[in-house]
């Protein structure tokens, strides 16, 4: 049996090869400049210094705003469905859940893509619009198209893990809740809503990690001018060709990104410990 | 839940707008693959022309050959490595599956783009010409870690002495492995090997950063004609959601018939 454990040698060989390796590129190239032929490398801060320009710092702060704003649209969205459908039919449920998950499953592109037609300015709202005689709007290349996007892109993640949730919750500890005297409200904002904490955090995970660095919504919805921190690394890589730079900021969001979900977590254990320390007072 | 029946009306209308926020994309894209004219706003009359149109496109179905072969076959070797290397990590040392596992989430948890362009440092500090091989190996080397979460739980439950027993009956460690382990995790196997399916037939922007020669994806091809779109991309879209949606309702349905059936029958 023993003999079994061998089997994961390969997958080291594997995994240093083409996980750990590329993670030190970047780094080795965040901290280099192109050399001459004697001195291949060169160490530096300057890609770093670099990213401190105020057209820069503006992009990482509209990503991290765009990103902020698509994530509360999820969960103000994304709970009161989820919740829904935890309380009908199990029968539904599958059924609904199902329908959720099937536009998931269609290629991302085409999916962001079909909105174009919708929203462009001979699309099909405005030519709704203008059979009322209203409009046009401009949707198309505005922030509205892309946090649009981003919603329609993400949201299912967020419906799914707070519906994970919401459905493995102890029944018992509801009816409990209502035995004791509490009402709707109160057992909702007391019982389910902190006891459903842990479903909004993985879904606010699953939905603010892409929506930072995504790059192909805010191209196709938000034009090739719309620049966000994931458009400004492609653009660093396939058409600048500034490898080093580009390393430089993907190393930064990427260390934003760890950053933020540690925080998410660390919030996440001080609910826990809380609601457990809340209690506690009561004996 | 008691109490609830006055107002149904509302959640009823909020999950309908919702469904309705999903599929109207979906819908429009699938009606204007039958225009008989290039918009995609107006219609025009029916027209099976964007059909015929897709499958003379040569561009387009070396796109979705490449992306049906990449998948298929880093599916297969994703599954294979993740399969063999999760027995491994339910066998040895906790200090190694603990690296070995922690290793393995950087794929998972880091954002696409950093991923996508280590591969592509890597693939070029190695000057592999990048084209699809590179495309595949990228393949492989993302879709592994998820069938090795997901075989993992799997081994957890596993009861070793099975295994140990068959060995004592003078199986090989080769048949021990395939006639008693993998069979009893097989749940796991095929439920990892379908997300590293899903999971390349999808990905955009891994195969992006690492491919080369013009050799092109789906996703890549949408993304390069964004410009010069036209209804043969809805026209493949139409057929992609078909074939979906069939199959998912399939996987969802055909249970639920057995186990009617298995009723009926007691």
């Amino acid at each position: 049996m023993k003999s079994f454990a061998n089997l994961v040698r390969p997958y080291m060989v594997w995994m240093s090869m083409f996980i750990v390796i590329p993670m030190l590129l970047i780094v080795l190239y965040a901290f280099t400049t192109h050399g001459n032929a004697v001195v291949p490398l060169h160490f530096t801060l300057q890609n770093f210094v670099k990213f401190f320009d105020p057209v820069f710092i503006k992009v990482l702060g509209k990503s991290m705003q765009i990103a902020v704003v698509t994530t509360l649209f999820c969960i103000l969205i994304g709970y009161p469905i989820a919740y829904i459908i935890a309380n009908v039919n199990e029968k539904y449920q599958t059924l609904l859940m199902l329908l959720i998950t099937i536009p998931m499953w269609i290629n991302m592109l085409v999916r962001t893509y079909a909105w174009i037609s919708i929203l462009s300015d001979t699309g099909i709202i405005n030519s709704l619009l203008a059979y009322l005689n209203m409009g046009p709007i401009k949707m198309m290349y505005t922030d509205f198209a892309v946090i649009l996007g981003m919603v329609y892109n993400f949201l299912p993640f967020m419906i799914l893990s707070i519906y994970t949730a919401l459905a493995k919750m102890d029944k018992a500890i509801i009816n409990a809740s209502y035995d004791l005297g509490a009402n709707r409200i109160q057992t909702f904002t007391k019982v389910i809503f902190p006891l459903s904490m842990s479903g909004v955090i993985a879904g606010i995970t699953l939905v603010f990690l892409p929506a930072v660095s995504t790059f192909v919504i805010p191209k196709l919805l938000g034009g090739g001018q719309y620049m966000l921190i994931g458009n400004l690394i492609e653009n660093q890589f396939i058409t600048v060709g500034e490898w080093n730079f580009g390393s430089a900021i993907s190393l930064i969001m990427a260390s934003i990104i760890m950053l933020s979900m540690y925080m998410t977590k660390r919030f996440d254990r001080d609910v826990e410990e809380q609601a457990h320390s809340g209690g506690g007072k009561l004996w | 839940m008691v109490g609830t029946k006055r107002n149904r009306w509302l959640p009823t209308l909020l999950v309908g707008l919702l469904l309705l926020f999903f599929y109207i994309p979906i819908i429009s894209l699938m009606v204007f693959s039958f225009n008989s004219s290039r918009s995609l706003t107006s219609w025009s009359g029916f027209s099976l022309k964007w059909y015929t149109l897709l499958f003379q496109d040569r561009e387009m179905m070396s796109a979705v050959y490449t992306t049906l072969i990449i998948a298929l076959i880093s599916t297969m070797v994703a599954t294979f490595v993740g399969t063999i290397t999760a027995i491994g990590l339910s066998k040895t040392r906790r200090l190694i599956k603990e690296t070995v596992l922690t290793v393995n989430n950087f794929p998972i948890l880091n954002p696409e783009i950093v991923t996508a362009i280590g591969l592509m440092l890597l693939f070029s500090s190695l000057s592999i010409n990048k084209g699809f091989t590179t495309m595949l190996l990228a393949h492989i080397i993302f879709s592994t870690p998820y069938v090795i979460l997901s075989v993992l739980p799997k081994l957890r439950l596993l009861d070793a002495d099975i295994a140990e027993a068959a060995l004592d009956l003078g199986a090989t460690p080769w048949q021990a492995l395939f006639k008693i382990i993998v069979p009893q995790i097989l749940p796991g196997i095929i439920s990892g090997a379908l997300i590293a399916f899903t999971m390349s037939i999808d990905d955009f922007v891994i195969s992006y950063f690492v491919t080369g020669n013009g050799v092109k994806n789906i996703s890549i091809l949408v993304y390069t004609m964004s410009k010069r779109i036209n209804p043969t991309i809805n026209a493949l879209s139409t057929i992609m959601v078909v074939i979906i949606t069939l199959t998912l309702v399939l996987i969802n349905i055909l249970p639920n018939l057995k186990k009617k059936e298995r009723i009926v029958t007691e």
